[in-house]
């Protein structure tokens, strides 16, 4: 609205208002802030620019239907073997595990926030919920490595099997979930905000409890932005390092197992980045390769994220 | 709340709305049919609430988990010695001085950085770009999606371009700043973009009536009435950038310093987070202790500077009223 007026003021100026000599230092300062606002497009131009030489000089060395069919992931061996299936496993195994939990808590938090806290509750929770999202992620890798591992290992049922070992994909998922339950929340909030009230009103005056209305009237009106939650959500956690890394161990391993040592596609870029390495040589254009797969899934569901909250925009606003 | 009067008893008759009667249809056979059925709905109905409120306090439970637990590890290395003293093989002997100056240096760069550059982008968005063209559009989706871009992606981005290539910065300070000024652009712009959208267009209108140009009403009242709110969307974005580990770990922060670096652009830097991670990786116990008094720490810097951030807002909120 603001923006319309504004726009609106500037069209009535009459031509006849305008400097009688250009203004130089407008242009300089207009072209500055324009060049601004171009390094966040410059910014994704260089993550392309600088995945897309390396990774194309690894796929001269190591062939494309190698790395989508080996099982084995070990790049420093010898001989090395370039299958990216295990980290892109281990990747998804972490995701689920994370999921499980930041779905149904998410998608709860988001249901009470909107529709059962007053408004006063809800200004409360909703920035407490912020600083769990302002926890630096080493401090969460350091509290599944020292505190849930142990805590799982001390308690696990014989029953279950074998026990998780000191790193492990369940214990790492497991934390990562909880870590992710305010983004999927305020997401889905969003959402279920977003839809109009007669639709409430409606069920209501039909006699419809809270629990219903909230569960089969506003939930599903709310879908396509309680889905977007969830895909910003796999898109986090497929993303995540630090957890991963610290709890989750260094071992690719082609396995769904919450109790098994894994290695992902981010913990693998880190481990491998962090050691000596030389440029140009085929382990320093791995990470590449790696990353180029890393950015490509990830944009891809935050494209379709996007999407989908513009279609209940779209549909609501 | 959304639901208005309607929302609090349950079975409140509106006779208003029809639009959705399809809908609530299914929802209602059960509850239409009251009496007997009407007990077992209160259950149910409290039993969702339960589930809805074990949801938010299982995030809030690990929280407080998370703070105590580091608190009570870290307790024997809560000393002064922690943060005067150098990194050291010795976890006795092991210290913070190192990190704690390369996170200043690295977040004096990300400030000189960052807000000029996302202030800049902010004020074109805001008040140059018209959202009928549609590279403006593409900027705005562009910032949108790279707010999503997971931080190690960054990390490759400055290793690739900032470290080696491109700028060849090589490991220094400044090329952390500049990958973790790339990160919290985003978050920085955004800010940004609403504190100036908050100014009141009557304030342009009057400047421009009296003859201002553009760029002079922007420079002298959009500009000053909206640097609190820039103020704050920058520390927050400063706190962030503090807590970040993933990038750091390819653009040169090391994990062994014995000295404070020498500026932005001397090789040799590391920070909080970094040095944390380093000692979380190593198996003795007393590192593991370490760990978490700089855990710690690093919780209470995050406190000071997000506590700035609020006193600012609140601040700035009194002024206004």
């Amino acid at each position: 609205m603001r923006q319309d007026a504004a726009r609106e003021a500037g069209a009535v100026e009459p031509p006849r208002l305008t400097a009688a000599r250009p203004r130089y230092g407008e242009w300089v300062v207009r072209a500055l802030l324009t060049a601004c606002a171009l390094v966040s497009v410059l910014t994704t131009v260089g993550i392309v620019v600088a995945l897309f030489e390396p990774t194309v000089e690894f796929f001269r060395r190591v062939s494309l239907a190698d790395f989508f069919s080996l099982a084995e992931w070990a790049p420093t061996f010898n001989p090395p073997s370039f299958g990216v299936w295990p980290v892109v496993v281990g990747t998804l195994n972490v995701t689920f595990w994370a999921l499980v939990i930041a779905i149904p808590c998410g998608l709860g938090a988001a249901i009470f926030l909107s529709e059962y806290a007053s408004p006063r509750l809800r200004r409360t929770l909703k920035p407490i919920l912020e600083v769990l999202e302002g926890i630096p992620t080493v401090a969460y890798g350091f509290f599944a490595l020292t505190f849930v591992t142990p805590l799982i290992r001390d308690n696990w049922p014989g029953a279950f099997g074998d026990p998780p070992g000191i790193f492990s994909a369940g214990a790492a998922g497991l934390v990562l979930g909880i870590m992710i339950i305010p983004t999927v929340a305020s997401i889905a909030e969003d959402a279920l905000h977003a839809v109009p009230r007669e639709l409430r009103e409606g069920a209501y005056a039909l006699g419809s409890t809270k629990r219903k209305v909230a569960t089969r009237v506003v939930v599903p009106a709310a879908l396509s932005g309680i889905i977007a939650a969830f895909v910003l959500g796999i898109s986090r956690a497929v993303g995540e390092t630090m957890v991963v890394l610290i709890a989750a161990g260094n071992t690719p391993q082609l396995t769904f197992s919450p109790v098994e040592s894994i290695q992902t596609m981010t913990a693998f870029i880190a481990t491998t980045a962090t050691g000596d390495i030389g440029v140009g040589t085929l382990k320093y254009n791995t990470i590449f390769a790696v990353g180029s797969l890393l950015f490509l899934i990830t944009f891809t569901m935050n494209l379709l994220s996007a999407r989908l909250v513009r279609k209940y925009r779209e549909v609501y606003e | 709340m959304a639901t208005g009067p309607a929302g609090r008893g349950g079975f409140r008759l509106r006779p208003s709305v029809r639009r959705v009667a399809d809908e609530a249809g299914a929802a209602t056979e059960a509850s239409i049919a009251l009496g007997t059925t009407q007990r077992g709905e209160m259950v149910k109905g409290y039993a969702f609430l339960g589930l809805l409120l074990l949801s938010i306090l299982i995030a809030l439970a690990m929280l407080v988990t998370l703070i105590l637990d580091a608190i009570i590890e870290g307790a024997p290395r809560l000393d002064l010695a922690l943060i005067t003293n150098f990194a050291s093989s010795l976890p006795g002997e092991a210290g913070l001085q190192a990190a704690i100056f390369g996170t200043l240096w690295v977040m004096l760069g990300l400030v000189i950085t960052v807000v000029p550059l996302g202030v800049g982008a902010a004020i074109y968005l805001e008040e140059y770009a018209s959202r009928d063209r549609w590279y403006n559009r593409f900027i705005e989706l562009n910032i949108q999606n790279l707010a999503a871009v997971p931080s190690i992606v960054f990390g490759i981005l400055g290793l690739g371009l900032i470290v080696r290539g491109g700028l060849s910065l090589g490991p220094v300070a400044y090329a952390g700043a500049l990958t973790l000024s790339l990160l919290v652009l985003p978050t920085v712009i955004l800010a940004a973009r609403e504190a100036i959208r908050a100014v009141p267009d009557s304030h342009r209108q009057a400047s421009l009536a009296v003859g201002a140009t553009k760029w002079q009403t922007i420079r002298h009242h959009v500009l000053p009435s909206a640097i609190p709110g820039i103020m704050t969307g920058t520390i927050l974005a400063v706190a962030r950038a503090i807590g970040e580990t993933a990038p750091l770990l390819l653009v040169g922060a090391t994990v062994f310093v014995t000295f404070n670096p020498d500026g932005l652009f001397a090789e040799g830097y590391t920070t909080l987070p970094v040095q944390i991670f380093n000692w979380v990786t190593r198996p003795q116990d007393e590192f593991r202790v370490l760990s978490a008094a700089g855990i710690v720490v690093l919780l209470a810097v995050l406190l000071l500077v997000n506590a700035a951030a609020i006193y600012i807002r609140n601040r700035w909120y009194k002024k206004r009223v």
